[in-house]
């Protein structure tokens, strides 16, 4: 956090995100009083949420009385742009929206919605949490999560590689090993 | 097979009959071992070939992002002629597959094959089990046709119940000697602790010829699984 030489303060967005689902329990933890009041504690100016096919519609706000502004959209063909430009990022557990915020080296914490039956997608958050790629954090306990977090910790995720199973194929194909 | 046919239109004794139906059987069931025998096995190097036709199935969500960054790191000449199928309702998958396709060309490949087709699904989300028996009679058939007229060499497939039929299809291509084929399962990244339900059919009922996995959890799990890291390298364009 920091104020540029004349006196505009410098935006820290938060992006929050639920990808193509309806997750109206994070967009509405998102715009509670709790959680925006822990986000601008936290140093952040801005609260952008991207809210899918859900159905509640947050409160937009300019910020302009010292808090956090917040805008919202339902969405967007071109996620990674506004990922790119957050500061922090809270998303639902889809791993397209995981990968790809991980990708862009962006601070994550991820929200499982608990309202999904077969729930499997906790299963990533939770190990990507375990290795300290992000936070993993439920809607009822998303603001201790903000206030708790130290995002020096977290461990940068380095990109995979599929070549392994290229080779495991070819090997299997009977193809011969190339260079 | 002209034999079995013969006998049965033939007016000579039942014995004839039943004993071209048993010795029908016993040469299916011999094959069907056979084919259990061999899935797994690398094939004969002895025969190797130049190219061989792809079935790729491809799958909403996650899916076709995974499989096309399998794509990137498979030599386009040796995988040809590629097919693409996708669930009809899926509509952004072939787009991908499309896209992926037309940049090899702009980078210059030549020579690409590649063709992309719908299938209908089996059932959709929420349809009731009363309608899903005949949508999935409907769909069996439609992949039956699609599966004999591609008849594919290598058929990969990471998880979408779209790629199920098609891969008891190709099995069964095996055991009646239609085509033998390789079948190439990936689990997506998303499963850590658990297979989704067609990793877990094609696994149990032993019908990948390899299995691969991305978490050291399922290949404690599941030991006949070929642990291999995390796979994804680019995200793009996922929501």
């Amino acid at each position: 956090m920091g104020e540029a030489r004349d006196g505009v303060k410098v935006k820290r967005v938060v992006f929050v995100t639920v990808g193509t689902t309806c997750f109206d329990a994070l967009v509405k933890v998102a715009d509670s009083q709790e959680v925006k009041d822990e986000l601008y504690r936290r140093g952040y100016t801005d609260l952008l949420i991207q809210m899918g096919r859900g159905s509640y519609l947050p409160t937009k706000s300019t910020g302009d009385d010292g808090s956090l502004a917040v805008d919202y959209f339902t969405f967007s063909s071109s996620i990674a742009d506004h990922l790119r430009s957050a500061s922090l990022v809270i998303s639902h557990a889809g791993s397209g929206s995981i990968f790809e915020t991980l990708q862009l080296g962006k601070p994550l914490i991820v929200v499982v919605n608990e309202d999904l039956m077969d729930n499997h997608q906790s299963e990533l958050a939770e190990e990507l949490a375990e290795r300290k790629h992000l936070y993993c954090a439920r809607p009822l306990t998303l603001h201790q999560t903000i206030a708790g977090m130290d995002l020096n910790s977290l461990v940068p995720y380095s990109p995979g590689d599929a070549t392994p199973v290229a080779k495991l194929i070819n090997r299997f194909l009977g193809f011969p090993e190339e260079s | 097979m002209e034999k079995n046919i013969s006998c049965f239109f033939s007016n000579s004794s039942p014995k004839l009959v039943i004993t071209c139906f048993v010795a029908f059987i016993t040469i299916i069931l011999v094959r069907f071992l056979y084919v259990i025998y061999r899935t797994g096995k690398p094939l004969n190097k002895r025969t190797p070939q130049q190219t061989l036709s792809t079935l790729i199935v491809l799958g909403s969500g996650g899916h076709t992002a995974e499989m096309i960054n399998l794509l990137l790191v498979l030599q386009k000449d040796r995988f040809t002629p590629r097919f693409y199928i996708a669930a009809a309702t899926d509509n952004m998958s072939l787009q991908k597959a499309r896209v992926f396709e037309n940049s090899l060309a702009d980078s210059g490949v030549k020579g690409i094959s590649a063709e992309f087709m719908q299938i209908y699904r089996s059932r959709e989300v929420g349809q009731s089990y009363v309608t899903s028996v005949w949508t999935t009679l409907v769909a069996t058939a439609h992949a039956l046709w699609l599966m004999i007229k591609i008849r594919p060499q290598v058929v990969l497939c990471n998880g979408p119940g779209t790629c199920i039929p098609l891969c008891v299809i190709a099995f069964i291509f095996k055991v009646v000697g239609i085509r033998w084929s390789s079948i190439f399962y990936v689990e997506s990244i998303a499963r850590v602790k658990r297979l989704s339900l067609s990793g877990l059919l094609l696994y149990k009922l032993q019908i990948a010829d390899q299995f691969f996995v991305q978490w050291p959890q399922l290949q404690r799990k599941y030991p006949r699984a070929h642990y291999v890291g995390c796979l994804m390298y680019v995200f793009s364009n996922m929501v």
